[in-house]
């Protein structure tokens, strides 16, 4: 019974009322995942299990036995940023900092989905390749707030790291 | 939050037996269930999770789809015979919530997720007879701008918040459950039910009863349907009003249709008075505006939400419009 988080066997809580936020947070001292409304609405929680974004704050950790969840501590090699943390710097993709993990967690889980193809709230044809326009990122993305504003630079600097990745996906197919 | 235990069941028999103690709820993907036990408008004493149940979709003999109630919404909006045979359903889902959330919850999560009345939700300040029934309702004379227009009561003017319900009444679904009794099944349409004086009832489902998938009937024309959703702002924001509707056209003449109506009551509104006028008739925008028209005549507002009825009416006749052309 326990849970891989960033690698590491975790086991799951006795009481079944904790979220996983709160054992990544207040059980493992992992705080770069931030509770922001605690509700499922703001995205600052967002981590990846299995490689699939979800908000932690609606996860009870007892849910997710057997499961790989990554954060944003997992995800730089070393001293080596993952591209992704590298382009919200160049970017200025974030000011406060506070919805930044969640927002490289979950652009690194909406990369994956439009990988595989699925659609959007705005693709005009649901069984086409996804081309990942602004539009496209900017419903993609909008499960995570930013109250500094700094949206524009949080797309800029997913729609840089994913750039080559989309058009080596698109000449494969 | 008030403590509950937590157990995984099996099987749909291991969920029913899990499920018979006092005070059980089923838990899918969480994703309004935990906000609703963390703000203690739900007090359950167990959690039975049912998300190892079936999570398969698959073809029917009869040329429709069997949806497994532990299918995660993504799934179902993303899965190809949806997106190609059912496009209103891929639509209404990628409407709804975010990406994160919709990774999370369960289809048959979905079908029994609460209201979002901020009324019921305000355990501490507001009188809810959903949550506390016959205590009174504070929405009927507070901000109504998100309230219902169609079928509501005295005691509740909640609506309900899914998209993707919409295009099951919209659809024809049929709901497969298991219960004490058995397994029975039931018409999407009818397993929602309008407040009355037991707005606490949000469905006809008997205690301890789980869903366990939704059945989608062969319907080749819902090739030809989409979902429209009007909120107050861009994404990730309920319906204010939505429209799910399926067209079929055979030489300027409606020779089929099916519509469902969001945000507007305590149900996902099938508009059947439309689709009476406008079954065999001309597909012409007048024939659309009188059919949207004739939907709405028993609509009645409250103060701050009569713009819905307008409204709803525009919607229904822009989405008919773009099915048309699409159809022709």
């Amino acid at each position: 019974m326990s849970i891989l988080i960033n690698g590491l066997a975790v086991a799951l809580p006795d009481d079944p009322r904790v979220s996983l936020l709160d054992l990544l947070r207040q059980g493992l001292h992992l705080s770069g995942t931030k509770k922001g409304c605690n509700q499922g609405a703001c995205g600052a929680c967002t981590v990846l299990v299995d490689g699939e974004r979800i908000v932690s704050c609606l996860a009870l950790a007892v849910q997710y036995d057997g499961r790989q969840v990554t954060t944003i501590e997992g995800l730089a090699d070393g001293d080596a940023l993952h591209p992704l943390q590298q382009a919200f710097i160049d970017h200025d993709g974030f000011q406060c900092g506070y919805c930044t993990p969640g927002q490289i967690c979950s652009a690194i889980g909406m990369a994956a989905e439009a990988k595989r193809g699925v659609p959007s709230h705005v693709s005009a044809d649901l069984t086409a390749d996804v081309t990942l326009t602004r539009e496209e990122l900017q419903e993609r993305m909008s499960g995570n707030l930013c109250r500094c504003g700094a949206h524009n630079g949080i797309i800029d600097a997913i729609r840089e790291t994913l750039k080559s990745e989309i058009d080596t996906a698109e000449m494969a197919a | 939050m008030t403590p509950f235990t937590y157990a995984r069941a099996e099987d749909a028999a291991d969920a029913l037996r899990l499920g018979q103690a006092s005070a059980a709820a089923y838990l899918g993907g969480g994703t309004n269930l935990v906000d609703l036990i963390r703000e203690t408008v739900a007090k359950p004493s167990a959690l039975i999770d049912v998300t190892g149940l079936s999570s398969e979709i698959e073809e029917t003999e009869g040329g429709g789809l069997m949806i497994g109630a532990a299918v995660r919404n993504t799934a179902l909006a993303e899965h190809l015979a949806v997106r190609t045979r059912y496009p209103v359903l891929s639509r209404a889902i990628l409407a709804g919530a975010s990406a994160q959330i919709r990774n999370m919850a369960t289809v048959g999560g979905n079908l029994l997720q609460r209201t979002r009345c901020t009324y019921f939700y305000d355990t501490d300040g507001s009188r809810c007879n959903k949550r506390a029934p016959g205590s009174g309702c504070d929405a009927i004379e507070g901000f109504t701008r998100g309230h219902a227009i169609l079928g509501a009561s005295s005691a509740c003017v909640a609506t309900h918040p899914s998209d993707m319900c919409v295009a099951l009444a919209a659809l024809d679904a049929i709901v497969h459950l298991h219960g004490r009794g058995g397994a029975r099944t039931l018409p999407f349409t009818e397993l929602h039910r309008l407040p009355g004086d037991h707005p606490e009832f949000d469905t006809v489902l008997e205690p301890g009863e789980l869903v366990t998938a939704i059945e989608l009937p062969p319907m080749n024309f819902a090739a030809n349907s989409t979902y429209r959703k009007v909120r107050d702002r861009a994404s990730y924001a309920f319906a204010l009003v939505s429209i799910a509707a399926a067209l079929e056209i055979e030489g300027g003449v409606v020779k089929d249709v099916r519509i469902a109506l969001g945000g507007v009551a305590h149900k996902p509104w099938r508009a059947s008075k439309a689709e009476a006028v406008l079954r065999g008739g001309p597909a012409t925008e007048q024939a659309f505006r009188a059919a949207a028209v004739a939907e709405m005549a028993d609509a009645q507002p409250l103060r701050d939400n009569g713009f819905k009825i307008e409204l709803t009416k525009r919607t229904l006749v822009a989405v008919l419009g773009d099915l048309s052309g699409a159809a022709a």
